[in-house]
């Protein structure tokens, strides 16, 4: 009876998640112009639209930019951070921590809002580079995390014993501390990539007008009626935020990055 | 020893720089222009004039105000709801099919609440949908359109956060000592009694703060009441984007936020202490 | 001067003290044991001497060389954890020669050392495993590979046999101390395992609240430990207050006792402790006629377990334990009344 239950609920759950997403699926392989479902024949074209047609083309391109410009800033600033609240257990290293996490707990709009307000009274309005700070900084957080994650999964006596055999605090870096921490660190990267791809609200705010991003294109378009190239958008970007999550899974340890145990 | 604990902090330099210049000063921005005054040459005049709160303190701004709050929490308490059994059933999984679906959950928890609000749209349209589907099984006599409609808002800001209440939910339940379980069922409850009488309170302070969190992120949805809802639907986060971009009103926008900004901070005090009363 | 010397240390974290005023000296080659409860102090002595903890004063020294402000890089030591902490992200060939890559020692050097260690610690063949794969013997084993791949001038351990199973432990002390005396290296092991120390130690050093009670062989400590505390915990003791009326006699109960050994000079009127081991006690029915030095008791328990006899004997309120071997077993039984007795030279008396 329990079981029974059970496979009901997750399958009726199952159902929630991934009904939507199947619907979106059959309305982009569509041959026709208009949406529907089921879909009338079966075609590629509306991907092909993606690559093929310059302005959503250039609005892929702006957003692949960002994303991989603005997680390698965010882990940047996020490494000295959370190495030396780690290393050192600075005061100082961790009221910066928690600075850097705020950005991301706070609603997204007020962040757009605080950027928006910060880059046109300083008058630098509308350049790539302000998209690519606004979204290290909104999230930050997620480096942060990552990486100290990484940092206390590592023994204190695995440095003490590189230290007896030998490693100054630079060789301890580089030969310990380093490669175990490593795989945290691109994991926090890609966590970041891929909410900056699909970030909406800061792109509109800071930079809107000027380097439309894909979430902002699609925003847009909505307005004007619906084309099944958003439905292709929509699985692509599913399949990129599905690899990038594989990926993590694969070469670091996602269970933990999420909070289990090992 | 002096020398190197001088060199810790000098690494720390430009992110200070960063986080100092782009988060610090930008949100105190946002503090000083709440209480400017508007300006027919500029966006505002920094001062101090309360008028923005004014004109928030009437009916109309005050019920969006609350609607926004009771919105977000029909929406977490939802959301954790269904996730609960959920999640509790993948920890129980195996280390493979959890991946898998944490995988998935993480994918759908990223794709961007634009193309989440489309696919719902398109879900409960009249030609591609839901009532498409019903109308061919015979169910219904013509397909109909589901939205706009409160309903559809709350089906997709549901949709939306329960990836987060799953992730949120992970930790505690994939923590939780399985024998607490099994003496529980050797004591004489059943699998039921067990699910309400042992791990529902032992999980409860990450139910807690799972719903505070869901709370939060559900007031910073900005598309999909505008794309599945009426003007009535429309949240906080709507009306600051909407006086921001295109009424260029950035003190009312402002104010609007410091609103916003203490509708999440009390929330989030309020439940904190109210978890610490429980504990001591 | 050659050896470890360990001149007035103390060592405070904050208003605790850890270390106080210890001053040792042991000579090259000698395998030292530090011993005491936990929170005595012995780990922290341990990491001083790798430079793991700086002294707040004191110093140390080793071949002539002075440590104290040495870092702990510079030291020449070779550690095992108690936890082992080998590196997760490396092989076992590549943990063993941690020491040689980082000193720039080339690839086939540092292979034919590793094979040449895995051999030693009978490993071979393991180079190229990861350390998930090893179990907690084969860690150890690979730990201590590890911290002798530069020959050091001085082998420390922590609690080294705490992470393996009971009978593991047995086998890994006798190994552990062949391979110490084969190399001839000056090796300090902190332990909390009495039988451990006695094991594989030249020297044992009992450690209490932050100081140290007692240093000497393991046969000095076990036979005159120098209070009660130390008789406690090396090996099992019979304690029983008594005073001193004379300089080698003692009134325990109604019983006069001759008493072998008083090192610390009490005298006359004395409240003391007599201490005698379990196997140098026997007991007599007390049908027989009452043999010298003896205190009468009641038997409350036999344990015969093979090779030996335990007798758990009450007297006057104090239980006292003999062990014997089944040949001197005498023929009594739980409840009968027996005399205990005390050969003079098995009694000696400690502080209360």
């Amino acid at each position: 009876m329990m079981t029974t239950l059970r496979r009901i609920y997750m399958a009726l759950f199952a159902l929630y998640l991934i009904g939507p997403i199947i619907v979106i699926t059959a309305v982009s392989f569509n041959a026709q112009k208009f949406l529907a479902f089921p879909p009338r024949g079966f075609s590629l074209r509306w991907y092909a639209a993606i690559f093929v047609e310059n302005d959503w083309f250039a609005a892929l391109v702006n957003s692949l930019t960002i994303a991989a410009a603005s997680a390698l800033l965010s882990t940047a600033i996020a490494l000295p951070v959370a190495y030396a609240a780690w290393r050192y257990g600075l005061r100082y290293a961790r009221a910066l921590f928690a600075l850097g996490i705020a950005p991301f707990i706070l609603p997204p709009v007020i962040m757009a809002l605080a950027f928006l307000l910060f880059f046109s009274s300083v008058g630098i309005n509308g350049l790539m580079a302000n998209v690519i700070i606004a979204h290290a900084i909104f999230l930050l957080a997620l480096p942060l995390v990552t990486i100290s994650l990484g940092l206390e999964s590592i023994d204190k006596a695995l440095i003490e014993a590189a230290q007896t055999m030998g490693a100054s605090s630079w060789t301890v870096f580089r030969t310990v501390i380093a490669p175990i921490a490593a795989p945290f660190a691109l994991a926090g990267f890609a966590f970041c990539f891929v909410l900056s791809l699909n970030e909406y609200i800061i792109a509109l705010m800071t930079v809107g007008f000027t380097v439309e991003t894909l979430p902002v294109k699609i925003f847009n378009a909505l307005r004007y009626g619906y084309t099944p190239v958003i439905a292709s958008i929509a699985v692509l970007f599913l399949l990129v935020n599905i690899t990038v999550f594989s990926l993590i899974a694969r070469f670091s340890n996602l269970a933990r990055i999420l909070g289990a145990m090992d | 020893m002096r020398k190197s604990s001088l060199s810790r902090y000098v690494v720390l330099i430009p992110s200070s720089v960063m986080i100092g210049v782009f988060f610090a000063i930008p949100f105190a921005l946002i503090l000083l222009v709440s209480v400017s005054s508007p300006a027919d040459d500029a966006d505002f005049r920094l001062g101090f004039d309360l008028q923005h709160f004014e004109r928030f303190a009437t009916w109309f701004y005050i019920e969006r105000a609350l609607f926004s709050a009771g919105l977000c929490a029909l929406i977490a308490a939802i959301s954790m709801a269904i996730a609960f059994p959920f999640t509790y059933v993948l920890t129980t999984f195996k280390r493979r099919a959890q991946d898998l679906w944490l995988i998935y959950i993480l994918a759908q928890l990223s794709l961007s609440e634009v193309l989440i609000a489309f696919s719902w749209q398109i879900l409960l349209s009249r030609t591609s949908g839901i009532g498409n589907i019903m109308a061919m099984l015979g169910m219904v006599e013509r397909s109909f359109a589901m939205t706009p409609s409160a309903g559809a808002v709350i089906a997709a800001l549901v949709y939306l956060t329960v990836p987060f209440s799953v992730l949120l939910l992970f930790p505690a339940l994939s923590r939780m000592d399985r024998s607490l379980l099994e003496a529980a069922r050797t004591l004489g409850a059943s699998p039921v009694r067990t699910f309400f009488t042992v791990v529902i309170p032992v999980t409860r302070p990450a139910i807690i703060s799972g719903a505070v969190t869901v709370f939060v992120l559900t007031l910073g949805a900005i598309i999909v009441p505008q794309v599945l809802g009426r003007p009535q639907h429309w949240t906080l986060s709507v009306l600051i984007t909407d006086q921001a971009i295109f009424n260029f009103n950035m003190p009312f926008a402002s104010a609007l936020a410091v609103v916003l900004l203490a509708l999440s901070a009390s929330v989030i005090a309020l439940v904190s202490w109210l978890g610490r009363r429980a504990e001591a | 001067m050659s050896g470890l010397i360990i001149d007035g240390i103390t060592k405070k974290f904050g208003t605790v003290t850890a270390v106080e005023d210890v001053s040792l000296t042991f000579t090259e080659g000698e395998m030292i044991c530090f011993l005491g409860p936990s929170g005595c102090g012995k780990t922290t002595l341990l990491r001083m001497i790798a430079g793991l903890e700086e002294p707040t004063t004191g110093s140390i020294a080793m071949n002539g060389r002075d440590l104290t402000q040495v870092p702990v890089h510079q030291r020449d030591i070779g550690m095992v954890f108690q936890s082992f902490a080998l590196f997760p992200h490396l092989t076992v060939g590549e943990n063993i020669t941690y020491s040689m890559r980082i000193r720039g020692h080339s690839r086939s050097e540092r292979e034919d050392r590793a094979t040449e260690l895995l051999d030693m610690m009978h490993l071979p063949g393991m180079a190229d495993r990861r350390i998930s794969q090893l179990s907690g013997g084969q860690r150890q084993r690979v730990a201590i590979a590890r911290a002798l791949a530069l020959n050091p001038q001085i082998f420390l351990l922590d609690e080294p046999m705490s992470a393996l199973d009971a009978n593991l432990r047995e086998a890994m002390q006798i190994e552990l101390r062949k391979l110490q005396q084969e190399l001839g290296i000056t090796t300090v092991v902190v332990t909390h395992d009495q039988t451990e120390a006695m094991t594989m130690a030249d020297t044992i050093v009992v450690m209490g609240k932050a100081n140290v009670l007692q240093s000497g062989t393991p046969m000095q400590i076990y036979k005159s430990p120098v209070n009660r505390f130390v008789a406690d915990f090396i090996g099992t003791s019979n304690l029983l207050p008594a005073r001193m009326t004379g300089a080698d006699t003692a009134q325990v109960g109604d019983a006069a006792l001759h008493v072998g050994t008083n090192a610390q000079g009490f005298t006359t009127g004395d409240e003391v402790v007599l201490m005698t081991r379990p196997e140098a006690v026997f007991v007599r029915p007390a049908s027989e006629s009452a043999p010298q030095n003896a205190i009468k008791g009641r038997v409350t328990f036999v344990r015969d377990i093979g090779a030996t006899i335990e007798i758990l004997v009450d007297c006057d309120g104090h239980e006292v334990i003999s062990v014997l071997t089944p040949k001197d077993w005498p023929d009594v039984r739980i409840g009968q009344d027996v005399h205990v007795e005390m050969p003079k030279d098995a009694c000696s008396v400690l502080a209360p």
